[in-house]
């Protein structure tokens, strides 16, 4: 194929905040051809949905176009009256948003969402609106038409939005994040629909994701956003196995290996505000290629294949290998061992509804159990039993032996002390009013009454998560999530702990932040002998913290093992299908073949700490 | 669908027997205030001078003989069976005594709700749709300003602005001639009506204008506007229908404080209503009438709530179609 007439150009674009001025996206230049996916990746505060809305001629609230120019099947926005844009939207670009559930209109009926897309006849409106419903593979019937968004499923709503998009049949499509919130079997469906849909109408697509997995999969080509800039683009194959820029070559290895067989490693520091942008290179304070030059100057777009583009002046400088982390040797367990946590026929629920149903689940000291399933498996609702905090279930939970009472307040000082429990969003966990400090001791005054020492324990906490000790004077809103995060693991550790619970703690993340979590975790775990119950719904990570599984489907634990035994060999037909939906992140080039984390694999070679170096391009 | 409607009209009864039970403790507490108080209640209509003959007269009619249970169970089935007694005043049955002036009341609240509603509901969503705007920052005064005058002093700014001072549009008091209805002339209800408005408008306005911001914040507000609706649409389809809910909620209270606030706009206006009438029947002592106002006015707050509610689910389509 001759290269044909982009449908998007964007072209030096630039969008600015107001009243602050400062960049949010800048010197943003790409092109999108028609039957082309282009996937954009970045992690939050990228500006990447800035650029997606930008698309639409739409800016948020407190921002506005700065410069540059955004043109779609011809047509460039800037000069568009209002009248022209309203018709532009919808009709020649179409938006699908990323929560299905919060972007469709709760009061109206699923068609009336659709129908109104269009403009003309009734009667061709319905036939036009049904056809495309039978597109994306849900029911066309009034029954279905006459119903509310919250009487349908996610990845129903999700889907009710790709067709809302695709019904005026749009040169351009915008998906921001249309996966994220979807469990992983539904994401499969919802990205198969994408493709087949941009396929049969022949329209070109931006896929706005923090998710490299998914977006390796469905992109023809890969835009990495870094603070405001897309710091390189190109193929996806070109990017992902020859990729030039640092932080992308990091990002990568960021994202956790469905196979184990390379371990994540995560991107020390964290992205710059829009408000604090750095001069030259915004990456360059988490570069490990930086060097004065990379501090003063910012570096331009610079071509280093067909259609690839990188903004780095260290473009053909290998990344230095990083250290692969030691895979814990797995402790043969002593026969004579008892379970710490120890849970017989368990059944719970709310009210009349049963949420879990013969649970049986034996923890050992030191071991990391993984609790994996969907959304509504229970296995929030088990962690919380274990913690104390559900307390309608039946059943034996025990501790070390001893009985625990189902509601926390009844446990012993002792046993809440020896129980700890971090939760999923650490914007929310983290009393705002509060500093670190006071956030760290509460648990503990809780469970030991006035300390004298409590400067002292905050020290500690702080230091086992990797904060610097001045973070104990800061608020929770002065610092970044992953940082609030640890905050909440710190306070965790903060009453010496034996049994961790963490229930999707990552998911709130981004992927360079989850991983350098997984690898505190994974250390204190070591260090400290902690018992980790990880809840998660991420299948890779699993596979790359825990060292038991138990896959919980509809309230049942329907497989339980070592993690190896498990995705090596499934045998329940649920698992089976949850690993072959999750997208299976590869990085070619070799990458994988060294630094794995098999359990005994040969060690011996070379001195410690480059055993297991890891090259990052092979050249 | 059969199911569906049937959660719908289950919570509809549910809500009306929370009602009936409401009606039922205010009968208490109005029967206790009335009629149970320490002392003798027959004495204290009729005062210190009373004979012994009139007292005794008197305690018949009111049925105050017997136990206080006996006596409220007496009470409690006259109401039902809808004999409020007769007015100790006029001698009259009290039914003959309210009924004209719960009508002519409830003219003037109609008549101020009609314009209040739509106004305040128009006006807040327009403030929130020029948000920081001066109209927008105006309104956000204006109606806090409104909101803290107590509603006596915005009838008597009127009546010095548009009857007895600046202009001379309006009479300033009412004036009812014998046999005419309260909207013969209309032109003397424009006052009333005008304070009431005045004194309702500026909660429901803000509640409005702060729902709608939200609504208009919402995801589903900026996907309407990106799928190119014309903004009218936006509007009036996808935002003013989640927003009405929770305004529902304080159209009732307001209108229900409206017949608490009415009787001081109808004093001040002196207008032929049950404010007028109650405040006549507390000054005359006239039992009867008390009680049946009473429990007039707390009927009028169960209903409207009652309403308010049954806008609230219709408008929540969660609600509708719930099983």
């Amino acid at each position: 194929m001759s290269s044909p007439t982009p449908t998007l150009v964007v072209d030096n674009l630039k969008i600015v905040g107001v009243p602050s001025m400062a960049a949010i996206v800048e010197e943003l230049s790409l092109e999108v051809r028609p039957g082309e996916i282009l996937g954009v990746v970045g992690e939050s505060g990228s500006g990447k949905t800035t650029l997606g809305l930008a698309l639409l001629n739409y800016c948020k609230d407190g921002t506005r176009m700065g410069g540059g120019s955004v043109s779609v099947a011809g047509q460039e926005l800037a000069g568009l009256n209002w009248r022209q844009v309203r018709r532009l939207r919808g009709q020649t670009v179409a938006y699908i948003p990323q929560s299905p559930a919060s972007a469709l209109n709760p009061a109206l009926r699923i068609g009336t969402q659709l129908g109104e897309c269009l403009a003309g006849e009734p009667a061709t409106v319905l036939a036009r609106v049904r056809e495309v419903l039978r597109e994306v593979a849900l029911d066309d019937d009034d029954a279905f038409l006459a119903r509310y968004p919250h009487q349908l499923s996610g990845g129903q709503q999700q889907r009710v939005a790709i067709a809302m998009a695709f019904t005026a049949r749009p040169a351009l499509i915008v998906m921001d994040e249309p996966t994220t919130g979807l469990d992983v079997s539904t994401q499969e469906h919802v990205l198969a629909t994408v493709r087949q849909m941009c396929q049969n109408y022949d329209c070109a697509a931006v896929y706005i994701s923090h998710d490299m997995a998914v977006v390796a999969e469905l992109a023809d080509r890969i835009a990495v956003m870094y603070s405001g800039r897309i710091v390189e683009i190109g193929a996806t194959a070109e990017v992902l196995a020859n990729s030039r820029h640092p932080y992308t070559g990091r990002l990568l290895l960021a994202v956790p290996d469905l196979d184990a067989k390379r371990p994540m490693i995560g991107i020390p520091g964290h992205a710059p505000s829009p408000l604090a942008r750095p001069r030259g290179c915004a990456f360059a304070p988490r570069c490990p290629l930086a060097d004065e030059g990379c501090t003063t100057t910012a570096p331009e777009a610079t071509e280093v294949g067909p259609r690839h583009t990188v903004r780095c002046f260290k473009a053909d400088v290998p990344l230095p290998a990083v250290p692969a982390r030691k895979a814990p040797a797995r402790v043969a367990r002593d026969a004579a061992e008892r379970p710490v946590v120890q849970i017989s026929g368990l059944k719970a629920g709310y009210s009349s509804f049963t949420v879990l149903e013969d649970i049986n689940l034996d923890v050992y000291a030191g071991d990391c159990v993984a609790l994996l399933g969907e959304s509504g498996s229970g296995k929030t609702t088990l962690s919380r039993c274990i913690a104390g905090l559900h307390h309608n279930f039946s059943g034996g939970l025990t501790l070390d032996g001893e009985q625990l009472a189902a509601n926390s307040f009844k446990r012993t000082k002792e046993q809440r002390r020896r129980v700890q429990y971090i939760f999923q969003n650490p914007y929310e966990s983290l009393n705002p009013r509060r500093t670190v400090e006071d956030l760290i001791l509460q648990p503990v005054t809780a469970v030991r009454g006035k300390v004298r020492n409590g400067r002292d324990i905050v020290a500690t906490a702080l230091e086992r998560a990797s904060l610097r000790p001045d973070h104990a004077t800061r608020y929770p809103d002065q610092l970044s999530g992953g940082e609030r995060q640890r905050v909440a693991i710190a306070r965790a550790l903060a009453t010496e702990p034996e049994v961790l619970i963490c229930d999707e703690i990552t998911s709130a993340l981004d992927v360079s932040v989850q991983s350098s979590l997984v690898d505190l975790l994974r250390t204190l775990q070591a260090e400290m002998g902690l018992t980790l119950l990880f809840i998660t719904h991420n299948i890779a990570l699993v596979r790359n913290i825990a060292s038991q599984v138990a896959v919980l489907e509809r309230g049942r634990i329907v497989e339980f093992g070592e993690v190896e035994g498990v995705f090596a060999n499934p045998r329940h037909d649920y698992t089976r299908s949850l690993m072959a939906a999750t997208p299976n992140f590869q990085l070619a080039g070799g990458l994988h073949e060294v630094g794995a984390t098999g359990t005994d694999g040969p060690q011996g070679d070379g001195p410690q700490g480059t055993g297991g170096l890891l090259p990052l391009r092979s050249l | 669908m059969k199911v569906q409607r049937g959660g719908m009209s289950r919570l509809f009864l549910r809500r009306s027997l929370f009602g009936l039970f409401t009606l039922w403790v205010v009968s208490l507490v109005v029967f206790l205030a009335t009629q149970a108080l320490p002392g003798d209640a027959a004495q204290a209509i009729l005062g210190r001078e009373a004979t012994p003959e009139r007292l005794a007269a008197l305690r018949a009619q009111l049925h105050l003989g017997g136990s206080l249970p006996e006596q409220y169970l007496n009470w409690l089935g006259h109401l039902l069976s809808l004999n409020l007694g007769t007015s100790l005043a006029g001698g009259m049955p009290v039914s003959d005594a309210v009924a004209p002036m719960l009508l002519n009341s409830t003219v003037l609240m109609v008549c101020a709700a009609v314009i209040a509603i739509p106004l305040a509901i128009g006006i807040g969503t327009w403030s929130a749709l020029k948000k920081d705007t001066v109209i927008d920052n105006v309104t956000g005064i204006a109606t806090l300003v409104l909101a803290s005058l107590p509603e006596f002093v915005v009838g008597v700014l009127l009546v010095l602005l548009l009857s007895t001072g600046l202009f001379h549009l309006f009479p300033a008091v009412f004036v009812q001639m014998p046999g005419a209805q309260v909207w013969n002339n209309p032109a003397q209800l424009v006052l009333p009506v005008l304070t009431l408005v005045v004194a309702v408008s500026p909660y429901i306005i803000r509640i409005m204008r702060a729902t709608m911001l939200e609504v208009l914040d919402s995801q589903y507000v900026q996907q309407a506007r990106l799928k190119g609706l014309p903004e009218r649409t936006v509007i009036l389809r996808h935002a003013i229908p989640n927003a009405i809910g929770p305004v529902a909620q304080v159209i009732a209270l307001q209108l229900a404080w409206l017949i608490g606030g009415v009787v001081l706009v109808e004093y001040l206006f002196r207008f032929p209503g049950v404010g007028f009438e109650l405040i006549d029947a507390v000054t005359n002592r006239d039992m009867p009438v008390v009680q049946a106002l009473a429990i007039i006015i707390a009927l009028f707050y169960v209903v409207v709530n009652l309403l308010a509610d049954v806008v609230t689910l219709v408008a929540n389509p969660k609600v509708r179609t719930a099983s």
